[in-house]
């Protein structure tokens, strides 16, 4: 107990750290995903390779990797002296794209034939199918795994913790540091991530409740 | 829902629409790529030098001996992760209360806990000079539970008849288990069992924060003590020890796509899970778990619409 009240200033500044890059790499991963996504699906071969290259490289690189190429190789492609939050922002969105897509894409794979058929017989281009025909349908289905991605992005956001952003996971090597006994600060931090994850699911299962229509 | 259902079989004039976004598309991501290599090269990145370090005998053994700690640990992981998971999933379908009970416990906290915060606690807390054995333990505990979530799918994909016919025939639990449901279970789970080893394999880059020398920790090591042009050759080394990632983990998801592939010729009525779908990425209990048939209560999902196209 005192190792939190002692550095209770530090710890909820780390709370909220783990929170706000959760919120901005979700909004990244989100934006990418869903565009990398229609790439996958659009009549255009030119784009449906680099989406393939996109998903199957940034799956099988490792996080941790990816972190060390936005922390020393992007500050020299863009311009240097990003904020350490705002590259591990993108790092983990990025990362969680590639997953977003391949959600996205699958859900696009439950909306029945017939809905796109009918789309296309009355004249609709692919961009206006997707849009206003499949994508609204594939939601649906989306939002079961895309909880479960964005719970997997908070767990992933602990790494950002070693790379000097501040969050969860950079309170409990502090701790640590400062001689705190490791059993008390493990079980603040599991409990701060359980705070975040629990509200994520419980926020996806709001969302699945009200876009819940019989098909 | 293939992908060319979404359009037409282009006529005359969206296939020359087509080709201009064929076009334009690889030109943006051609100058994308130009662009990052442009700067990179401006800042000297890409100079024959930091190129040179890799000619070096030392270097290379480094790499070799990174790739094989990485491997080792891998390997440790791998195994342990596999006895935990069946070890985990059997007390989790056990009979008796307080073994289901604490087997639950336990793959919940770890699985919802993020890994890194597990090994440094390990690390800290009880294996201080022993990082090796910290990541590998830390590894197998949090892979352990999601494989055994994973197992627990395929036992319950095994249809009913098969440990009912078992029991008949006067075989205990124990035998039941052994020789009817685990063979079954892991033929079905073969390519998500795989797929969550490349993870492990993945995760395994998080002996970098514990000092661990493994791939990524020489990597940071070679570039941070060697100079070339007044400059550290992050973007070289990066480039090799990527590759070399990728390659590996590439190698392993083959490997799971083709027994996936393998595993959908054979009609055993035990459906193959797909390659794809990493459980890292799987909803809690998309597979498994009571939240799985409270949804087909409910009616057709998600799960059902993509099991019909795999």
């Amino acid at each position: 107990m005192n190792v939190l009240l002692d550095n209770f200033p530090e710890f909820r500044d780390g709370f909220i750290g783990t929170v706000s890059i959760t919120a901005v790499s979700s909004v990244i991963a989100l934006v990418l995903g869903v565009a990398v996504a229609g790439f996958r699906v659009s009549p255009v071969p030119p784009l449906r390779y680099f989406g393939t290259a996109w998903v199957t490289l940034l799956r099988n690189t490792p996080l941790t990797l990816l972190f060390l190429i936005f922390f020393f190789v992007v500050p020299e492609i863009l311009f240097p002296g990003m904020s350490p939050f705002l590259l591990g922002s993108l790092a983990l969105g990025f990362y969680t794209s590639s997953f977003v897509c391949e959600a996205v894409r699958s859900g696009i794979n439950t909306v029945p034939l017939g809905q796109a058929e009918a789309a296309r017989s009355i004249g609709m281009t692919f961009a206006q199918t997707l849009r206003i025909v499949v994508l609204p349908q594939a939601t649906r289905s989306v939002i079961p795994p895309l909880s479960s991605i964005f719970i997997a992005l908070t767990k992933n956001s602990a790494i950002a913790g070693a790379f000097s952003v501040t969050e969860l996971f950079g309170w409990q090597k502090l701790m640590s540091d400062r001689g705190y006994e490791i059993t008390p600060v493990f079980i603040w931090v599991a409990l701060g991530y359980l705070v975040v994850t629990f509200a994520i699911s419980g926020l996806f299962r709001l969302l699945e409740r009200r876009m819940e229509v019989a098909r | 829902m293939s992908a060319s259902v979404l359009y037409d079989a282009p006529g005359p004039k969206a296939a020359v629409r087509n080709r201009i976004y064929a076009v334009v598309g690889g030109l943006a991501i051609l100058a994308l790529i130009a662009v990052s290599v442009i700067r990179l090269s401006d800042k000297g990145h890409l100079a024959p030098e930091m190129w040179d370090i890799f000619n070096y005998a030392g270097i290379r053994q480094n790499i070799a001996d990174a790739v094989l700690a990485t491997l080792k640990v891998f390997g440790l992981a791998a195994v342990g992760s596999l006895i935990l998971g069946v070890l985990l999933a059997v007390g989790r379908l056990s009979d008796h209360k307080p073994v289901r009970w604490a087997a639950t416990t336990f793959i919940e906290l770890f699985r919802s806990i993020p890994l890194l915060i597990t090994i440094y606690a390990i690390w800290v807390g009880f294996l201080t000079d022993y990082s090796m054995w910290a990541l590998a333990l830390g590894l197998s505990v949090y892979n352990g539970c999601v494989q055994a979530e994973v197992l627990r799918a395929g036992i319950n994909s095994v249809p009913k008849g098969q440990s009912e016919a078992a029991f008949a025939l006067g075989m205990s639990k124990t035998q039941v288990m052994v020789s009817v449901l685990m063979p079954q279970a892991v033929r079905a789970m073969l390519p998500t069992i795989i797929s969550q080893l490349v993870v492990t394999l993945k995760d395994t880059s998080l002996g970098f924060i514990i000092l661990y020398p493994e791939l990524l920790q020489t990597a940071r090591l070679i570039a941070s003590n060697t100079q070339v042009n007044g400059q550290y050759p992050y973007v070289s080394t990066i480039a090799v020890i990527g590759t070399i990632y990728v390659a590996m983990c590439l190698l392993l998801s083959a490997l799971a796509t083709w027994i996936e592939k393998r595993g959908r010729r054979a009609k055993t009525g035990i459906a193959v899970a797909g390659a794809a779908e990493t459980p890292e990425i799987l909803p809690a209990g998309s597979l498994v778990g009571p939240r799985a048939e409270d949804r087909s209560a409910e009616g057709p999902d998600a799960n059902e619409g993509t099991s019909k196209t795999n």
